[in-house]
This record gives C-alpha cells, sequence and structure tokens, in this order.
C-alpha cells in the first residue's frame, strides 16, 4: 500500500518527473495532471479545453503514452515521467521536426489546441511503431509496424478537436515528419 | 469535488481489504469515467483505493485456449495484442471504435466494463435521474432521448450502456472475473450488466467492495469469423449510435454457432439469444439473416424519438452477419 | 461591370505574386513559434502572487427568482474565500447588454444564468464551493419550445446587423401562384454553439483603483469600455489584454460574463482572480446561433428566371434582449426576382441569448436558399450551376445599388472546372459502389463586406525597423503578420523590417475580430498611419529619437459607399453515403472565392478551410436540442455536440478568383473569415440528395435522419 498513511488526509506527497526535471510536490488528491503542470509547475502548454477528456488539448505523454491529462489524478501518477509540449524541443534553438512540420504547413490558427495535437501525434508515431492497429487498418499483420496513410494519421488524431479547422494541414505536418 | 483520502493497493487483497475499511471509497482504475464523474458531482467517493497498478496487467493464453485479460490492461493494448487481434478480432475491433487513442491508453478492462452510462440526464445532478439517485424520476423518457433504449428498459430508466468492449464481449460469451471478501467468482458479461428494472442504480451484478480482476475469453470463439460494426454521428471518437458485435461459424453449409449482441440498444450488451438460436441450424442466408434480427428486435419498445435505432441495428447486423457468412466461404 | 473585373480572371493570387510585394505573400505566422512551443499565454495562463480561482454557480431552473442563497456549507470548505451573490456581489451599473447583468437581482431569465459565483484559493476549493452553494427558488411556468406558429412570434423592426426585418418588392405571392416552375419548401437548422477551444476566460487584477484583465475577447477596445462603464472608472484606468485568443467564431466579440464577473470578484476580495468557463457551461451564457426555421418559395419561368422569391425566417430570441438571426437578409443579395419577400419572425422565450456564431445570417439563410435552389434545378431539370448564372442579377436585388465587384460567376464556372462537375450524372440516386451511394452538390456563397474606424500608430525606428502598434485581436486569423505585410507593402520595406504589436488596450484603440472586418478595419488605419510617415520621412533619415504617426480612419471607413460590397463563392462536395448505416462522409469539399486582394495566401488558405470545414460539422454533425421540460440545451460537453474531429474531414480545397476591387479598402481586400462556412452546408446536403433521391431538409444530416430516407423518395417538405 502506498499514498496517505492517515485515513483522511486529502493530500500527498508525489513526485514526478517532467520533462526530465524531478519535482516532488504536495498534491491535492483532488487535482489532475493538467492543473498540476499549469498552476504548480507554470507549464502552460497543456490546454485545458474541456476538462472532461473530450477534446484532447490537454494531452500529454506520460511514460511515452499519450493521455488525456485533464482525467488523471495527479496523485496516482507518482514515480512517472511525463512529456509536455515544453519538453519537444531541445535545449537549444532548433524546434523538434514535428514543431518545424506544424510551421511550415500552417498547421494551425489559434492555437489553442496545438501542443495537444504535437503530443498525440508524436504518441500516435510511437504507437503505429509499435504495431498497434487503429479502427482503419486493415491487412497488417499483429506486432507489425503500421504503416501511416492520411486515413490512418486521420483516424489516430481524432482524440483532437480542432476547431478552426486545421485538419488537412495537421495531417501534411505529420506526413512530413513520417520516416 | 469533495476532498478524499487515497491508497493505492498492491494486490487484490490488500485492495479489498482498504476498500472494506474505507465507507464511501471507490477503485480507481484508469480514472476516465470515474475523474470525469466526480468532476460533475456525480461520483462523490469519500476514499479512492487506488487500483491501477495492481499486478493484473497481462494477457495470458490459457491451456485449454482461452485467454484472460487482466483488469488493468490497457484498452489500447489489449486491441494490439497479437492473440487479440488474431483469434478474437472483433474484440479489438470493438475496442478501436471506442473513445480515442488517449483515453484508450489510459482506460482499463475493468474500468471500460464498469463505466456508467452517458445519458445527459444521469450526468447533470440538477436534474431527476433514478439512477444517479433513486426515486428522483427519470429525465429522459419524456425528454431528450435520441440515444436511448429500445431494448429492456424499464419505466425507471432508459439509459444504455456506452461500452464497445462489452459489446464484443457479450457476444464472446466472456466471463467477468471478480474478487471481493466473500472470495472470487466469475459472471458471464452479458448478465454481469443489468437491465434498469426498478433498480436502475444498480448498473452491474458487482457486489459492494468486490473488484473485477480480469476478463476470461473463452476458447469456444477463439478463431471463429467475428467482426464489430458501429454507426455514430461522427466517424470518430464518438459514441455509438447502435452497434453490433458478431461470432459466427457456418459447418457444413449451415450455422451452428452464432453470437450476436447489440450495443447502444439497452441498459447493457444486448446478447440477441432468440436471433441467435433462429440461426442455428439454418442456412447463412440473407433471408435467414433478416428473419433472426428481426425476430430479435420485435422485442423492441421504441421511445418517441429513437424509433430509428430498430432499423438501424437491423441494418448492421444484417450487414455484419452477411460479410461473416461470405468470409466463411458460406 | 469593366472598372471591377478582374485582372486575370481564375489565376489564383499566389501565382502572380512572388516576393516582388509583402502583400499576398504566404508569409509564416509571426507567432507561430510560440504556438507550437507551448509558450504561448492565453487569459487563464497568468500567474500572480495570490491568484484566486472562480467557479460559477448556474441556476438550476429555466425561469422563476432566486428566492434564498445558502453559502455557509460553502464558506465552510477550505480554500473557499468568497461567495457573491445579487446579495453581496459590487454594485455595477447596468449594462448596454443586458447579458452582462450578472448577481444584479434575483431574477432567473433562463436555465444556467450565473446566480452566483464562488472564489477560492485554488481551482479545485472553488469547484467544491460552488457544489456547495445552495440556491432556493421560485419558480415560474416557462417556454423554451419554438415553433412554426408561436402565438407569441412578432415581426421585429430590425435584425441583426441593422438590417430591416421585413423587405418586399412587387406582389411576391401573387408572382408565386402565378409562376409555371414553383418550389414551396421548408428547412430547419437547429441551434449550434461556437465552442472555441480556448473557453471563455478572463484574469483580473485591481491595484489603486486601476482594473487589469487578461480576457479572451475577439475586441479589447470594447471590453475596456464596457468595464470602465459597469466599475464607473475612466476608461484609463481599465487595461485590457487579449494577446492570445483560442479562437471566438462570433462568441467573444463582445464582453462576456465571464470578464465582469472576474473583475468583480477581484474587487471583492481584493485578489487577482481567474475565472475559466467551464466547457458545459458556455452554452447557456456566451451565445449560440439560434434555431432557424425556413420557408422558401421560389416561381419560376421554364427557363429557370425567378420570378417570385420569398424566404421567411422564424426563430426564437430570449427573455434578456432581442437578437434575431438574420438568416432572410442574404437572400436580398443573392438572385434577380423582380418580386420577393424576405422577412423574420421571432419569438421570445425562456432560452439562454443567442448571439453571433461565425456567419450569422449568412450561414443558416444561405443553407436554406442554396438547397432550394437546388431543389429548383430539380424541378427544372436544369443545372444547378447554370440555374445560378440565370439569376444574376444586373444590380443588388434588394437595394438596386451596383455592385462593386461581384464575381460568382466565375467562381462557380472556375470550382465546376476543378471540381470535374461536367462528368457528373445529374440524375440522383445514380452512383453507387457497393454500399455506398455517392454524390456531389454545389451551393453558392456569400458575406458581405464590413469596416469599422480603427486607429493605429506606426513608429519609424532610428535602426531602420519600423513598429506598428494597434490594438487589433489575433483569434488565429494571422493579424500580426497580415498587418505586418500591409505596413510592409505601402512602406516599401521588407516585412521582417516591421515589428507589431497587438492584443492590448495599451495600443491605439481599435475595432473587434469579427464580421470579417478585422484585417479590412486594421489594415485600414495602419495603411494610412503608414501612408502619412512615408510622407514624412520623405526619403530621409530617420530622426534619432525615431518617428511616430498615427492615423484614424473614423469618417473613412464607416462612410457609406454607394456600392453593394460583398465577397462571393462557390462551394463543390462529394459525399457517401452509407446504406447500411446512413453515415454521410465527405470526400472532398472545394471552394473558389472572390474575395478581393487576398493578403497572405497562407493563412487566408487555412480561414477558408477553417470556415468550410465548420460547414461541414453544420451539414453533418452539429446540432443542439433545447429541453422543453428544463430549459436547457442538452448536448453540453464536447461528447455529445459533436463537432467534427479529424476522421470526418477530408482534405479540402480552396481557391480564389483575383479580384481588383477599388471600393473597398486601400488594400483592395474583402473579409475571409466566414464566407467559408456559408455554401458548404447546403452543398453537402445537395450532395446528399444527389446521392440518396432523399432531400432531407432538417440539419444535421445524422444517420437516423439518412438512413430513414434512403429508398424513401420525397421526403416530406419540411413544414
Amino acid at each position: 500500500m502506498s499514498g496517505s498513511n492517515d485515513p483522511g488526509s486529502t493530500c500527498s506527497e508525489t513526485t514526478l518527473t517532467v520533462n526530465g526535471k524531478p519535482h516532488t510536490l504536495l498534491v491535492d488528491h483532488r487535482r489532475v495532471l493538467l492543473d498540476v503542470l499549469r498552476e504548480d509547475l507554470e507549464l502552460w502548454g497543456a490546454r485545458k479545453g474541456c476538462d472532461h477528456g473530450q477534446c484532447g488539448a490537454c494531452t500529454v505523454l506520460v511514460d511515452g503514452r499519450r493521455v488525456n491529462s485533464c482525467l488523471l489524478l495527479a496523485v496516482a501518477l507518482d514515480g512517472s515521467e511525463v512529456r509536455t509540449v515544453e519538453g519537444l524541443a531541445g535545449d537549444g534553438e532548433d524546434l523538434h521536426p514535428l514543431q518545424q512540420a506544424f510551421l511550415d504547413r500552417d498547421a494551425f490558427q489559434c492555437g489553442y489546441c496545438t501542443p495537444g495535437q504535437l503530443c498525440s501525434a508524436l504518441g500516435m508515431l510511437d504507437e503505429a511503431a509499435a504495431g498497434h492497429p487503429s479502427r482503419v487498418t486493415t491487412d497488417v499483420p499483429a506486432g507489425r509496424p503500421v504503416p501511416l496513410d492520411r486515413d490512418e494519421i486521420r483516424e489516430r488524431l481524432s482524440g483532437n478537436l480542432c476547431r478552426c479547422g486545421a485538419y488537412p494541414r495537421i495531417v501534411d505536418a505529420v506526413e512530413d515528419v513520417i520516416p | 469535488m469533495k476532498t478524499f483520502d487515497y491508497v493505492r493497493a498492491a494486490s487484490p487483497e490488500e485492495a479489498a481489504e482498504l476498500f472494506a475499511a474505507r465507507p464511501g471509497a471507490r477503485y480507481l482504475g484508469g480514472g476516465t469515467n470515474l475523474v470525469d464523474l466526480m468532476k460533475l458531482g456525480v461520483e462523490q467517493p469519500d476514499a479512492l483505493v487506488d487500483v491501477s497498478r495492481l499486478p493484473l496487467d497481462e494477457v495470458e493464453e490459457l491451456p485449454d485456449g482461452s485467454l484472460r485479460v487482466g483488469a488493468t490492461v490497457r484498452n489500447s493494448d489489449l486491441a494490439a495484442h497479437p492473440a487479440v487481434r488474431e483469434r478474437y478480432p472483433v474484440l479489438s475491433q470493438a475496442l478501436l471504435a471506442g473513445a480515442s487513442g488517449q483515453l484508450r491508453n489510459a482506460a482499463t478492462t475493468g474500468g471500460n466494463l464498469l463505466q456508467r452510462t452517458r445519458c445527459p440526464y444521469f450526468q447533470d445532478i440538477s436534474k431527476p435521474c433514478n439512477k444517479r439517485a433513486p426515486g428522483s424520476g427519470c429525465g429522459a423518457r419524456e425528454g431528450v432521448h435520441r440515444d436511448h433504449a429500445v431494448l429492456g428498459h424499464s419505466p425507471h430508466c432508459i439509459a444504455t450502456h456506452p461500452s464497445d468492449m462489452a459489446v464484443a464481449l457479450a457476444a464472446l460469451d466472456a466471463r467477468v472475473e471478480l474478487y471481493g471478501t466473500e472470495g472470487a467468482r466469475s459472471v458471464p458479461v452479458a448478465d454481469f450488466v443489468r437491465l434498469p428494472g426498478e433498480h436502475p442504480e444498480r448498473d452491474t451484478e458487482i457486489a459492494p467492495g468486490e473488484l473485477v480482476t480480469g476478463v476470461l475469453l473463452p476458447a469456444a470463439g477463439a478463431g471463429l469469423p467475428s467482426a464489430y460494426r458501429k454507426a455514430r454521428d461522427r466517424a470518430s471518437y464518438a459514441f455509438a449510435l447502435a452497434s453490433v458485435a458478431v461470432v459466427l461459424r457456418v459447418t457444413d453449409g449451415v450455422v451452428d454457432q452464432a453470437g450476436i449482441a447489440f450495443g447502444a440498444l439497452a441498459h447493457r450488451p444486448w446478447r440477441a439469444r432468440r436471433a441467435e438460436q433462429a440461426l442455428l441450424g439454418a442456412a447463412p442466408t440473407q433471408a435467414a439473416f433478416e428473419h433472426a434480427v428481426d425476430l430479435e428486435l420485435s422485442a423492441a419498445e421504441p421511445l418517441r424519438d429513437n424509433a430509428y435505432k430498430v432499423p438501424l441495428a437491423r441494418s448492421l447486423a444484417v450487414d455484419v452477419l452477411t460479410r461473416l457468412a461470405r468470409a466463411a466461404g458460406a | 461591370m469593366d472598372a471591377t473585373a478582374p485582372s486575370t480572371p481564375g489565376v489564383p493570387v499566389e501565382r502572380r505574386e512572388n516576393g516582388e510585394s509583402a502583400l499576398g505573400a504566404p508569409v509564416e505566422r509571426r507567432e507561430g513559434r510560440q504556438k507550437v512551443t507551448g509558450t504561448a499565454r492565453y487569459a487563464a495562463e497568468q500567474p500572480r502572487p495570490g491568484r484566486a480561482h472562480a467557479w460559477p454557480v448556474p441556476a438550476s431552473v429555466a425561469r422563476g427568482r432566486v428566492t434564498g442563497i445558502d453559502t455557509a456549507a460553502a464558506l465552510a470548505l477550505p480554500g473557499v474565500l468568497a461567495v457573491l451573490s445579487h446579495e453581496n456581489a459590487p454594485r455595477l451599473s447596468e449594462p448596454d447588454d443586458a447579458m452582462l447583468a450578472v448577481l444584479r437581482d434575483s431574477r432567473v431569465p433562463h436555465r444556467g444564468w450565473f446566480v452566483a459565483l464562488v472564489v477560492g484559493e485554488t481551482l479545485e476549493a472553488a469547484r467544491a464551493g460552488a457544489a456547495a452553494v445552495r440556491v432556493d427558488y421560485a419558480v415560474e411556468d416557462h417556454d423554451v419550445t419554438l415553433t412554426r406558429d408561436h402565438p407569441a412570434a412578432y415581426a421585429p423592426e430590425e435584425a441583426n446587423g441593422g438590417y430591416p426585418g421585413t423587405r418586399e418588392h412587387g406582389d411576391p405571392e401573387g408572382a408565386f401562384a402565378s409562376a409555371p416552375v414553383r418550389v414551396d419548401v421548408g428547412y430547419s437548422v437547429p441551434p449550434l454553439h461556437n465552442h472555441p477551444m480556448e473557453p471563455h476566460a478572463t484574469t483580473a487584477e485591481w491595484q489603486d483603483g486601476r482594473l487589469t484583465v487578461h480576457t479572451s475577447t475577439q475586441g479589447a477596445t470594447t471590453v475596456r469600455a464596457v468595464l470602465a462603464g459597469l466599475f464607473g472608472v475612466p476608461e484609463d484606468h481599465v487595461t485590457v489584454h487579449a494577446e492570445h485568443v483560442g479562437g471566438g467564431f462570433g462568441s467573444k466579440g463582445t464582453p462576456r460574463p465571464d470578464v465582469v464577473l472576474a473583475a468583480m470578484a477581484a474587487r471583492h476580495t481584493g485578489r487577482p482572480v481567474t475565472l475559466a468557463l467551464p466547457r458545459r457551461f458556455l452554452p447557456a451564457v456566451v451565445g449560440h446561433r439560434a434555431p432557424t426555421l425556413h420557408r422558401l418559395r421560389l416561381g419560376a419561368r421554364p427557363d429557370g428566371r425567378l420570378v417570385s422569391l420569398i424566404h421567411e425566417v422564424t426563430t426564437h430570441t430570449s427573455r434578456v434582449k432581442e437578437f434575431v438571426e438574420q438568416a432572410a437578409v442574404p437572400t436580398r443579395v443573392m438572385y434577380a426576382a423582380p418580386d420577393s419577400r424576405t422577412a423574420h419572425r421571432v419569438t421570445p422565450l425562456d432560452v439562454p441569448t443567442p448571439s453571433w456564431m461565425r456567419a450569422p445570417g449568412e450561414a443558416p439563410g444561405m443553407y436554406a436558399l442554396e438547397s432550394a435552389m437546388d431543389e429548383l434545378a430539380g424541378e427544372l431539370g436544369m443545372d444547378p450551376v447554370e440555374l445560378r448564372i440565370v439569376n444574376e442579377p444586373d444590380t443588388e436585388p434588394d437595394s438596386g445599388k451596383p455592385f462593386s465587384s461581384r464575381h460568382l460567376v466565375e467562381c462557380l464556372r472556375e470550382g465546376a472546372r476543378r471540381f470535374g462537375w461536367d462528368r457528373r450524372d445529374p440524375r440522383p440516386g445514380s452512383r453507387a459502389e457497393g454500399p455506398l451511394l455517392v454524390g456531389s452538390g454545389v451551393a453558392a456563397a456569400m458575406y458581405p463586406v464590413m469596416a469599422q474606424p480603427s486607429t493605429a500608430a506606426v513608429r519609424a525606428l532610428s535602426d531602420g525597423n519600423f513598429l506598428v502598434r494597434i490594438n487589433a485581436t489575433d483569434i488565429g486569423t494571422g493579424a500580426r503578420t497580415v498587418l505586418a505585410q500591409i505596413a510592409a507593402d505601402r512602406l516599401a520595406v521588407p516585412v521582417d523590417r516591421v515589428r507589431i504589436e497587438v492584443g492590448s488596450t495599451d495600443l491605439p484603440a481599435a475595432s473587434l475580430a469579427g464580421g470579417s472586418s478585422g484585417t479590412a478595419s486594421w489594415g485600414w488605419a495602419v495603411h494610412e498611419a503608414c501612408a502619412r510617415l512615408a510622407e514624412r520621412l520623405a526619403g530621409g533619415p530617420v530622426p534619432a529619437e525615431g518617428l511616430e504617426v498615427r492615423a484614424d480612419t473614423a469618417g473613412q471607413a464607416d462612410a457609406d459607399s454607394p456600392y453593394a460590397r460583398h465577397a462571393f463563392g462557390a462551394h463543390f462536395a462529394e459525399v457517401a453515403v452509407d446504406t447500411v448505416t446512413g453515415e454521410t462522409r465527405v470526400r472532398r469539399l472545394l471552394g473558389v472565392y472572390a474575395a478581393g486582394r487576398i493578403l497572405n495566401s497562407r493563412t487566408a488558405r487555412s480561414q477558408f478551410v477553417g470556415g468550410m470545414t465548420m460547414g461541414l460539422g453544420m451539414a453533418l454533425t452539429e446540432g443542439s436540442t433545447m429541453d422543453a421540460a428544463f430549459g436547457d440545451f442538452t448536448e453540453s460537453d464536447l461528447a455529445s455536440y459533436h463537432v467534427p474531429a479529424h476522421a470526418d474531414v477530408p482534405d479540402i480545397e480552396a481557391h480564389w478568383i483575383d479580384e481588383d476591387d477599388p471600393h473597398l479598402n486601400p488594400m483592395g481586400s474583402k473579409g475571409i473569415g466566414e464566407i467559408g462556412i456559408v455554401g458548404t452546408a447546403a452543398a453537402i446536403g445537395n450532395a446528399v440528395f444527389h446521392a440518396t433521391g432523399t432531400r432531407v431538409r432538417e440539419l444535421p444530416l445524422t444517420p437516423d435522419r439518412v438512413l430513414g430516407g434512403i429508398g424513401r423518395g420525397a421526403a416530406p417538405r419540411g413544414f
């Protein structure tokens, strides 16, 4: 057992490694990862679009997998590695190739969904490489990498809404970075 | 959301004990539905017993050819598992038809089964709902109910079960494995999720403090032609208007095994046993499929605004049955 | 028309312009790097020492009065700082916009109206506090149901935009009755929600009697004026920042309750306060596109020429204020018909207040008109492109004014060519691919040209660069970028020598990003300022301290024009309807626009495509239901209100005609932010009819409606 030893306590010490940097915080059990990132760590890149897992703007990578950070209680993630949009580029001036592709393709307008789209796309690329199928995958043997055509990209990114309608450009940008 | 205690369990036994010691506790899996409902005030636990890291995250092939899926296996991993894709394609397809990549990465097998209806009246604590607040009434029955049940509903509740996965499990004759302070037991998925009747507040047959530890996929359905199809308002990332899961075996020109379950038509995955019975021993023709499905759906009692679900479900089922029969070389 | 003919019809602008001028070039968004690295800060992302968070309490009855508010349980919770209600909230002046009359009195005009606001140390505390507030009501009977013949319906003097509620020419009823070919049909468009990805949010702070807010708005200048009026402070004591705005689509066009409540809470608590509205609360308090019920009567001669055109719209408004979706107004612009009538009727109901949503009036109105035109083409056995062309007017039908430019015909022909329209078999239901029925459709689009006065300052810096300052708002259109291009063009310098500041009332006042008027309005002021600066510099050296020039376009940008000024466009869609499920998917979507000079081909294309995507949603997935018993919108979240997802949206083509119109503004531009949505829903609906042979006259075209019609032939006429 771990967590609070004292029944009735409402906060627990929680350690998260965010973009390579460990943080130990006393978190309110009610606090979701999204609000830890934003309110405690002032990493605002993960956006709050719906707070209910219905838009994808809060998407980050936890232990390498894309997830909706608005639905994950931070206390339950003790010991996890979190990667946000702020951690995509290296320390230098260079952007991650996908970030550069979003710029090159004008794959956003208002920009609010963009960090979620980026994190989701990166997680999705790893999933496809690891052989995870999607609803539109056909004729790919189990365990083999799934080639990503535009329909595959669209289906796999459908958990990230964009009200400005940048979808075709986002698909262009993702195609640009597929090896 | 009110404050709550939080503890993480290391084993099912410990989870049950921690739960028993904490009145008003809930188990926390992937949290994709529970945290959502806590934010809405629908769920107001006093404590969360975190079971997401229990050592139940394996998909295990048993000697008798069946497959045991641990309760904490994430939906995306289950959908991608080679044994599932090869032997139970209907399950992989159903999982991939649900939610989004992000949600499937977090949602667990146990949590998916236990997720609660998306009925808008259930989700809005300012409105009556017999499921959320027994005796308060049903806002949906005379309200907005285009998405609601056409089969098996009661005067008290017309909600549907939102899971895609559970529909495939029902068609596969899967069993839910449960553990509680009283010990372990297993229940067929199709019976595990209840009809509302007089007690819509009880979604399933789970007992207080009981924990889903896994799902058993029987060998009988393994490797058979099977498929899942779902109709929805948006091409992806939307709940079903209606869906169907079918497992079909055709031997010597006649159907000798059929598992058919409908989603989004009822308070539980609707196992179409009358249709299955009608098909056993029949030639797999379109006419036979239509007859069988009509027999099943003749029990439907549509509401004012959801009668479309009956022809939609019929069309889906006949289509999937026909395609599977064709694939089986019938 | 000769003077306004396009210089090279059909030639995309970007082919002509290649670095010669900054205008038109596909310049990359200036704030792009901030957006892809997550460092762009939106309104809620403004940490301050001691910042508190607020959470509203919505009314849970559809009509009545608050009779009691019990805050004890909320205040007893750890971290709850205050509960504001009409009993204790700061007294403000009466707002001009009654939607902002929050926490003023006990009246509940509709469900979801905010009756209290909880302020907490944290988001969690504020949310828990809001859940703990107990509100008692005296409930009154309510009516939220819009019908075609509601006894309370009336004909409004004006519809939104200041247009006359009713216009009539000749004897439309008589002309219709005697027309050889007639179409008499009804369409219905449900309530729709803007749902920008960033929910409405404000961070407010008072210091020494001065108010500073960061808010998500389409126009900070108005926010400042409204806040100053409400709180009784001089405008120069209020600063409003809107550096980055996560979309608005009309719902942030004027201040919404969040900014008033945040400022109230900050004053009440003495703390900086952030209020980010929960997504589920938006449909009730930020405006929605009102539902519209349309009746279209089109009478034509056998050659397709219209003899009568009648478009009647029934809609709702709230008890809070009158807002009339001007859905019959576009019909006054489109086609020549000697006898015509365009009229609105509105019923005040106990519903949330409707407001602007992308192309208010045009989007639902052109859906109905362009669907009816398609039905008329079917009645006539005429190609729907040709039907529109034979009804092309010489002057604006309603006003009689000449068009400053009108290239609808060119858009239709260019679109038809690109789309391959001539290969289309016109017979409905003629193309099956296995279980799919495939069809294509066309519709025209139109959006008026608007501009408002704005002010701008341009400074020549001693380092050879220029600084443009204007309180424009970049809601995702790329305002920074295009304004820099306009300045660079006028100053005849490379665009990278122009720096720009927007998004704050510290800058010269400017109009809102709305009505597709932002670039025209702001660009006009920037252009004027740059022209004057160039004159002052006259090629000479820049003084060491720099040189600043200002411009104000009052009297210019708002001057009456002798011309009818509109952008036009044509939309073509191909759909596949699954006969098993009734699911409709768009395969191809193509738009061709005549929208003046396109100032940035890159960001313009994104706006056109974005508008078409929202039109796709209007056609197929988006719809909201007013719950008759409870008085709220049932589809209040993003799981149930279906904004199109990636998988719904195919590759979309946007093209434009190179249009040279000297009667607009110094840049020769028309607005482009809204026209993309205008004809899209009709084009898709017409394609669904072509695919299936069944006309569904109620949006959205969801599987239940489409499947029910497949193979059934003509549907009831829709009213």
